[in-house]
C-alpha cells in the first residue's frame, strides 16, 4: 500500500488545519475509504483520523426541540437509541436496512453522508470515470448500468448516491453542521450532495478542509413520528445496497394528509427529495389514487440512463408502498427485516 | 506387505456401525472456533517475505512496459519478478502433459489472455511494501478488442466435454421423438458466469531447501499438485512436501494447483527466501477457474398422455481463448427422465477469460436448473402436476445406457419430501396462492441427481504395541468434515473405539488420497481406509488364531470379529483377546497394512450409479415490488450409506443454499467491452446471506447399495445444488406466472411482468 501520513488531531481546529492540505482526507471508521484506498481509487497522501476528536459522539436534544447528532455517533448506536428510534422511526429503519451489523457498528454519521457512489466503474481503477479523473469519460454510459440513475443525471455521470440513512434525512429537512477554515456554517442536507452536471468530480458542497461535525433534525421532524416508513428493494434480503428505496413521512390530521415528506434513494447522485409529490399529497385524503398520482409526479422528470427504465416504474411503486405503510401508522418496533417489503410478515 | 482386498467383498471380521453412521461433531471444530486451526496463510517461517501479484486490467493484448525501477525504489521492495527476470522452469506452463494440466500464466510472456492475469510479482519485506510496489509498476498495454460473452465468436463443437465425455450424445430416434410429440416445449435459458469464491483465498507459503520444496497451501488434490510442481521445477515429486490440513472451502478451485500458487514458489526460488503469496479477493476472478456462462436450448416433447417422447438439450458454453475446458451442461439430461429419444449436444465459444474449471457440480448445476425448469414447463403445458409428471416419466433404468441403477430410492425421496412439504393440493395454475399479507406464494420442485464417482486413493493402517491404531491418508478437509468422517471409517475398519485411534491426514507425505472432488472423496478414501484396516486386522487375526496360547486359537480368520481393540471369537463372544496382548506375545512392535480405493470397473460397466433427491421450495413474491424471498426448502436425498448424519446434513444444506443462490443471486458481471469483471468482491458478487436462507428441512432416505463400493457410499457434496436451483425458479413461476429464463432471476424481470 502507498505510504501516507497519518495524523490524529486533538481538536477540531487542528483537524481542519491538517486536512486543508492538498491530498489530505478525513478518516472516520474507514469502511468506505480504506476499501477505496486498497483498490487504488483513492490515494490520499495524508489521513486525518477524526475518530478521537472530543465531543463529537453525542446525541443532544436542543432547547428549540431539534436533535443534534455528533458526526462520530456510530450508525448502530443511533438506530438503537430508543428515543431516537421512536421519534424518527424511518431514519432508524433506514439505518438498520443498510450494510451489515458489523459495518453499522463501525460506520459514522459523517462517513455515511460522505460515502462515495458504488458505481462499479468508479471502483475499477482500470475504467474511465469522470468522477475519478475529470474529462476521462464515463464507462458506465455504455456499460453495465441497470442500477444507475434515472433522475438528475448528466452525460458526464450517471452514478447514484448509495446511502440509505440520507433518504429519510433529506425528507425530514436534516441540516448538516460544518466547520471549516472560515468557521462554522450550516447546510441543508439536500444541498450537501451535488448533481453531476458538467462537473461530476465535485460530489458535495464541502470545500477542502471542511469537516462535518454534526447533523441536526429540526423540531418539526418529530411531528411525523406516527406515520413514517422506509422501504428498500434490494437484490438480497440484507447486506445489499438499494436498487431503489423510499422514505415516506406523513402528518395526518382529521383524516387528511396535512403534510407529506418524501425521499427516494438509488435514483440519483443525491438523496432525492420528491417535492412535487409532496404537493400532490398535501391536503388530500390518504388513498391509493392520490399515492399513485404523487408517485407519478415524483418521477415525471425521470429518464433511463441505460438498461434501467424499470427503476422508474419500481420507484413509483415503492413510493406508493411507503405511503401506504406510513399512512397505516409506524409499527411499535422496527421490523426484524428493516426496510424489507417483507417486514410486515409476522416473525420475518 | 500390501494386502489388496476385493472391493466388493465385505471382510468377515468387519462390523460397520460402531462409529460409522454416528452423528459425531467435528474433531477439528474446537480448533476452528478458537482460531487454532492453522490455514496455509497462517504460517510464518523464519525469514519469510511477501509476494504480491500485479494483475492485468485489460483482457487481451500485451504488456508494453512495466516501471520496475519505480517498484524497486519503493522502500522494502526486494525484487520484481517479470517475464524478463524469473527462475528458469523445467517445463512450459502451456504444455498439455495430461488432460488435467491446464495452462497457467507463469510470466512466460508479455501476452495478456484475460483480466486479472498475473503480469508481474513484487516481493518485499512487508505486505504493504509489496502491494505498493505492484501499484507502482504502472503497466502500459497494447490493447486488443476483448471477446466477451456467448456471442463473442464463431461457435464450434468441442472435442469432449467435462472429463472426456462426448460433446454430443444421441439415444433413440430423435426425429421420431419430435414427430411423436403432441406438445413440444421449446425454451432457451441462460446461466451466468460464477466464481468459486471460497472464503479462504488461494494462498501459499513456499520454502526451498536445496532441491526440496516445502509448501503450505490449500489443496483438494496434493498428489496432482506434487506432479505438476515436480514437472515445472524439474525435481522428483517426492521432494515436494505439501501441507494442507485445512481448506477454507475449495469448491473445485483448489482441485489443481493454480498459476498464482506456482508464482509463489517461483518467487521463493528467485530470491532464496521463504515467500508467502495470498490472492486478493478480486484476484480470484480469473486465474483459479470459474463456472462459464451457458445458453441452453431445450426441447421436450410429450404425447397426449404426458409421456416423454424426446428430450433435446443443446448447450452453448464459453471457454478461454487458450485452453479447453467444456462445462458439460447438457449432460444433465442423460439420467433422470425416461425418454425414448434423448440428445445432448454442446458448442463452445472462445472468450478472453481465464479457463473455466470444475466448480461445485460442474455441468450438473448449470444443466439441472435448465432441465428442471423445462420439465416444469412441459408439465404445465400438459396441465399435469410437476410431481406427477416426473413420476410418470420415472426412469427405471438409466435412459441413455439402459443399465439398471445400482440403487435408486428416488421414489421414496419424492414421497417423503412431498409429504414433509405438504405438496398435495397445490394448484396447477400459477398466481393462485397468497399469504395473509397478500404476498404471492409459489411452490416449485426439482429432482436432484449426481453421479457416484470414485477416484484413486490410498491409506496405511497401523496397530501399535499398546493396542491403539493409526490411520494415515493424505486426504483433504475442505470444511466438509473429512477429519471426522474418515476417522469414523478408520475406527470401524480397525475395530477400535474412536478414542483408540490416531488419524493422520492433510499432508502429501502420507499415502496419496487422490482428489477431493466429484463428491467422491469419502467413497474413495473410505474404501482405501476400509481395505487398509482390513489388511491389518487380517494379519492380527492370523497371528492370534495360529497361536496355541491364544483363546482364539483355531478360530480361523473368518471366525473372529474385531471390536473396541479386541478380537472376539465369532461363535463365542466371551473368548477374546486384546490387540496389545496379541502383539506382545508375538513380540511384534507394530503391524501395518495398506489399502487402496477405486471404482470397480466391472460393477461400473454393469450398473448406473447415481445419488438422487427431490427438492421442494416455497417462495413469496411482493406483488408490486417484485422482491422475492424463499420461505421454505425441503429436500430428501438418497445417497447410499451415511457416514455422519451431521456432516451430511451440512453438505446438503450448503448445496441447497447454493441452488437458491444460483436461482436468485449469483452472477459475475462482466463489462461487455473491456472484459473486466465489475463485481469482483463479496459486497457485490451476491450469495445468500443468513436473512435469505429460509427454514430448511433435509431428509436422508436409507439406501443400501451393494455395488458402488464396499461401504456403499455415494457422496453428498454436490447433489444439493441440483434440483434446488430449479425448484426455486419453478416456485417463482408458480407464484407469479412469469417464467424467467435468465438466471439469476432479476428484480426487473419480475417487476415489469407484475401488474403493479
Ligand atoms: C460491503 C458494504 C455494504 C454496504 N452497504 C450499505 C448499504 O446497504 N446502505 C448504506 O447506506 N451504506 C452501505 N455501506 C456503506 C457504509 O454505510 C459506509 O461505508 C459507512 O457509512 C462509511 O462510514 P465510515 O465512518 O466508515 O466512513 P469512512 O470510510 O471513514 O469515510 C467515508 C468518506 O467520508 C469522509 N468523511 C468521514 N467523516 C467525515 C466528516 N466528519 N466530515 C467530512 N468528511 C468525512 C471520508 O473522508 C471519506 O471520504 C456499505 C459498505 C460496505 C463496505
Ligand atoms: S457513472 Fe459516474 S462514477 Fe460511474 S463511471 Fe461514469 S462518471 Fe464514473
Amino acid at each position: 500500500m502507498m505510504n501516507f501520513d497519518y495524523v490524529r488531531p486533538a481538536n477540531v481546529a487542528d483537524a481542519i488545519a491538517a486536512a486543508s492540505e492538498k491530498g489530505a482526507s478525513y478518516l472516520a471508521s474507514g469502511t468506505n475509504l480504506l476499501d477505496l484506498m486498497k483498490g487504488g481509487v483513492s490515494r490520499p497522501s495524508r489521513l486525518v483520523d477524526v475518530t478521537r476528536l472530543p465531543g463529537l459522539d453525542r446525541i443532544e436534544r436542543l432547547a428549540d426541540g431539534s436533535l443534534r447528532i455528533g458526526t462520530l455517533v456510530r450508525n448502530a448506536d443511533l438506530a438503537h437509541d430508543a428515543e431516537f428510534a421512536r421519534t424518527y422511526p424511518a431514519v432508524a429503519e433506514a439505518l438498520l436496512s443498510g450494510a451489515s451489523a458489523q459495518l453499522r457498528n463501525a460506520a459514522t454519521v459523517g462517513g455515511n453522508l460522505m460515502q462515495r457512489t458504488r458505481c462499479a466503474y468508479f471502483y475499477d481503477a482500470g475504467s474511465a470515470c469522470n468522477r475519478r479523473w475529470p474529462g476521462a469519460g464515463c464507462d458506465a454510459l455504455q456499460g453495465e448500468n441497470r442500477l444507475h440513475a434515472v433522475l438528475g443525471w448528466s452525460e458526464g455521470c450517471i452514478a447514484t448516491h448509495p446511502s440509505d440513512f440520507c433518504v429519510p434525512l433529506v425528507a425530514l429537512d436534516a441540516i448538516v453542521e460544518i466547520e471549516g477554515k472560515s468557521g462554522r456554517r450550516e447546510l441543508p442536507l439536500e444541498a450537501l450532495h451535488r448533481l453531476p452536471g458538467e462537473t461530476p468530480e465535485r460530489e458535495t458542497a464541502l470545500e477542502r478542509g471542511d469537516l462535518i461535525v454534526a447533523l441536526r433534525l429540526p423540531a418539526e421532524a418529530k411531528d411525523f413520528a406516527g406515520h413514517a416508513r422506509y422501504v428498500k428493494v434490494r437484490e438480497r434480503t440484507s447486506y445489499a445496497f438499494a436498487v431503489v428505496s423510499a422514505a415516506a413521512a406523513l402528518r395526518i390530521e382529521h383524516g387528511k394528509i396535512r403534510e407529506a415528506r418524501l425521499g427516494l434513494g438509488g435514483v440519483a447522485a443525491k438523496p432525492w427529495r420528491a417535492r412535487e409529490a409532496e404537493q400532490v399529497l398535501a391536503g388530500a385524503a390518504p388513498d391509493a389514487a392520490v399515492y399513485s398520482e404523487a408517485a407519478r409526479a415524483a418521477l415525471s422528470d425521470a429518464k433511463p440512463s441505460g438498461d434501467n427504465a424499470f427503476k422508474i416504474e419500481l420507484a413509483q411503486r415503492i413510493l406508493v408502498r411507503a405511503l401506504t405503510l406510513a399512512a397505516a401508522g409506524t409499527p411499535d418496533r422496527i421490523p426484524a427485516l428493516p426496510g424489507s417489503p417483507f417486514s410486515s410478515v409476522a416473525g420475518a | 506387505m500390501t494386502v489388496e482386498l476385493s472391493l466388493t467383498r465385505d471382510p468377515a471380521h468387519l462390523r460397520h456401525g460402531s462409529n460409522i453412521g454416528q452423528p459425531m461433531t467435528r474433531t477439528d471444530g474446537v480448533l476452528k472456533v478458537t482460531g487454532k486451526a492453522r490455514y496455509a496463510a497462517d504460517n510464518h517461517p523464519p525469514g519469510m517475505v511477501y509476494a504480491v501479484i500485479a494483475t492485468s486490467c485489460i483482457a487481451r493484448g500485451r504488456v508494453k512496459s512495466l516501471d520496475v525501477a519505480a517498484a524497486k525504489r519503493h522502500p522494502g521492495v526486494i525484487d520484481v519478478m517479470t517475464p524478463a527476470h524469473k527462475p528458469e522452469l523445467a517445463e512450459d506452463p502451456d504444455a498439455k502433459g495430461n488432460p488435467f494440466a491446464f495452462r497457467m500464466e507463469l510470466l512466460q510472456s508479455d501476452a495478456v489472455r484475460y483480466a486479472n492475469q498475473a503480469i508481474a510479482v513484487v516481493i518485499a519485506e512487508t505486505l504493504e511494501a509489496a502491494t505498493e510496489g505492484a501499484a507502482l509498476l504502472s503497466p502500459r498495454y497494447q490493447v486488443e478488442i476483448a471477446r466477451v460473452g456467448l456471442d463473442a465468436g464463431e461457435a464450434y463443437a468441442p472435442p469432449v466435454v467435462g472429463i472426456g465425455n462426448p460433446a454430443e450424445v444421441r439415444h433413440g430416434d430423435i426425429d421420431a421423438g419430435m414427430a411423436a410429440a403432441a406438445k413440444l416445449t421449446d425454451a432457451t435459458y441462460e446461466t451466468p458466469a460464477q466464481y468459486h469464491n471460497a472464503m479462504e483465498p488461494h494462498a501459499i507459503v513456499a520454502v526451498w531447501d536445496g532441491d526440496r520444496l516445502f509448501i503450505d497451501t490449500p489443496s483438494q488434490g496434493m498428489g496432482f499438485a506434487q506432479m505438476r510442481v515436480a514437472g515445472l521445477f524439474g525435481i522428483p515429486p517426492a521432494n515436494i512436501h505439501i501441507n494442507s490440513p485445512f481448506l477454507g472451502g475449495g469448491f473445485g478451485s483448489k482441485g489443481l494447483i493454480s498459476g498464482p500458487q506456482v508464482l509463489g514458489i517461483m518467487a521463493a526460488k528467485l530470491i532464496g527466501r521463504p515467500v508467502k503469496l495470498v490472492l486478493r479477493r478480486s484476484q480470484m476472478y480469473g486465474p483459479v477457474g470459474h463456472r462459464p456462462p451457458t445458453r441452453q436450448r431445450i426441447r421436450i416433447g410429450t404425447d397426449d398422455a404426458g409421456t416423454l417422447t424426446v428430450i433435446n438439450h443443446e448447450a452453448r458454453i464459453t471457454t478461454s481463448s487458450f485452453d479447453d475446458f467444456y462445462e458439460p451442461a447438457a449432460d444433465a439430461s442423460h439420467t433422470l427422465y425416461a425418454s425414448p429419444a434423448i440428445r445432448t449436444a454442446h458448442e463452445a465459444v472462445r472468450v478472453d477469460t481465464g479457463t473455466p474449471l470444475f466448480m461445485r457440480a460442474p455441468g450438473e448445476a448449470t444443466g439441472s436448473i435448465v432441465l428442471e425448469s423445462a420439465i416444469d414447463e412441459a408439465a404445465f403445458a400438459r396441465g399435469i402436476d410437476p410431481l406427477e409428471f416426473r413420476l410418470k416419466n420415472y426412469a427405471e433404468v438409466e435412459p441413455t445406457t439402459g443399465k439398471p441403477f445400482s440403487s435408486k430410492a428416488l421414489r421414496q425421496c419424492y414421497a417423503k419430501a412431498a409429504e414433509r412439504f405438504g405438496w398435495a393440493g397445490r394448484p396447477l395454475l400459477p398466481k393462485q396462492m397468497r399469504d395473509e399479507y397478500g404476498f404471492l406464494v409459489g411452490w416449485g420442485m426439482g429432482t436432484a441427481t449426481f453421479p457416484a464417482i470414485m477416484f484413486q486413493g490410498n491409506a496405511r493402517a497401523v496397530i501399535r504395541a499398546d493396542g491403539r491404531g493409526v490411520m494415515e491418508t493424505g486426504a483433504h478437509d475442505m470444511g466438509q468434515g473429512a477429519w471426522t468422517a474418515l476417522a469414523q471409517i478408520s475406527a470401524d475398519s480397525l475395530g477400535l473405539d474412536f478414542d483408540q485411534l490416531t488419524f493422520r491426514s492433510g499432508s502429501s507425505d502420507l499415502p496419496d488420497a487422490g482428489i477431493a472432488g466429484g463428491s467422491g472423496h469419502t467413497a474413495t478414501v473410505g474404501a482405501a481406509i476400509h481395505n487398509a484396516g482390513a489388511a491389518v486386522i487380517a494379519k492380527l487375526a492370523e497371528l492370534a488364531t495360529a497361536d496355541q496360547r491364544s483363546p482364539l486359537f483355531g478360530a480361523g480368520n473368518a471366525g473372529v470379529v474385531a471390536r473396541s481393540g479386541r478380537l472376539h471369537r465369532r461363535d463365542d463372544d466371551a473368548r477374546s483377546e486384546s490387540y496389545a496382548d496379541i502383539l506382545a506375545r508375538a513380540g511384534i512392535a507394530e503391524l501395518d497394512g495398506t489399502g487402496s480405493g477405486a471404482a470397480d470397473a466391472a460393477a461400473q460397466s454393469q450398473y448406473a450409479m447415481h445419488a438422487h433427491g427431490a427438492v421442494f421450495a416455497e417462495v413469496k413474491v411482493d406483488p408490486q415490488l417484485g422482491q422475492i424471498r424463499a420461505t421454505r426448502l425441503v429436500g430428501a436425498f438418497a445417497a447410499g450409506r451415511i457416514i455422519n448424519p451431521l456432516m451430511v446434513r451440512s453438505q446438503l444444506y450448503g448445496g441447497m443454499i447454493w441452488g437458491l443462490s444460483f436461482a436468485l443471486h449469483e452472477e459475475a458481471v462482466m463489462d461487455r467491452r473491456s472484459g473486466r469483471i465489475l463485481n469482483a468482491n463479496l459486497a457485490e458478487y451476491h450469495v445468500p446471506v443468513n436473512a435469505d436462507v429460509p427454514p430448511m428441512d433435509v431428509i436422508t432416505v436409507d439406501e443400501h447399495d451393494p455395488h458402488v463400493n464396499p461401504l456403499g457410499i455415494k457422496g453428498v457434496g454436490e447433489i444439493g445444488i441440483t434440483g434446488s436451483a430449479g425448484a426455486v425458479a419453478n416456485a417463482v413461476f408458480h407464484a407469479t406466472g412469469i417464467r424467467v429464463r435468465n438466471f439469476p432471476i432479476k428484480i426487473e424481470e419480475v417487476v415489469m411482468g407484475l401488474a403493479g
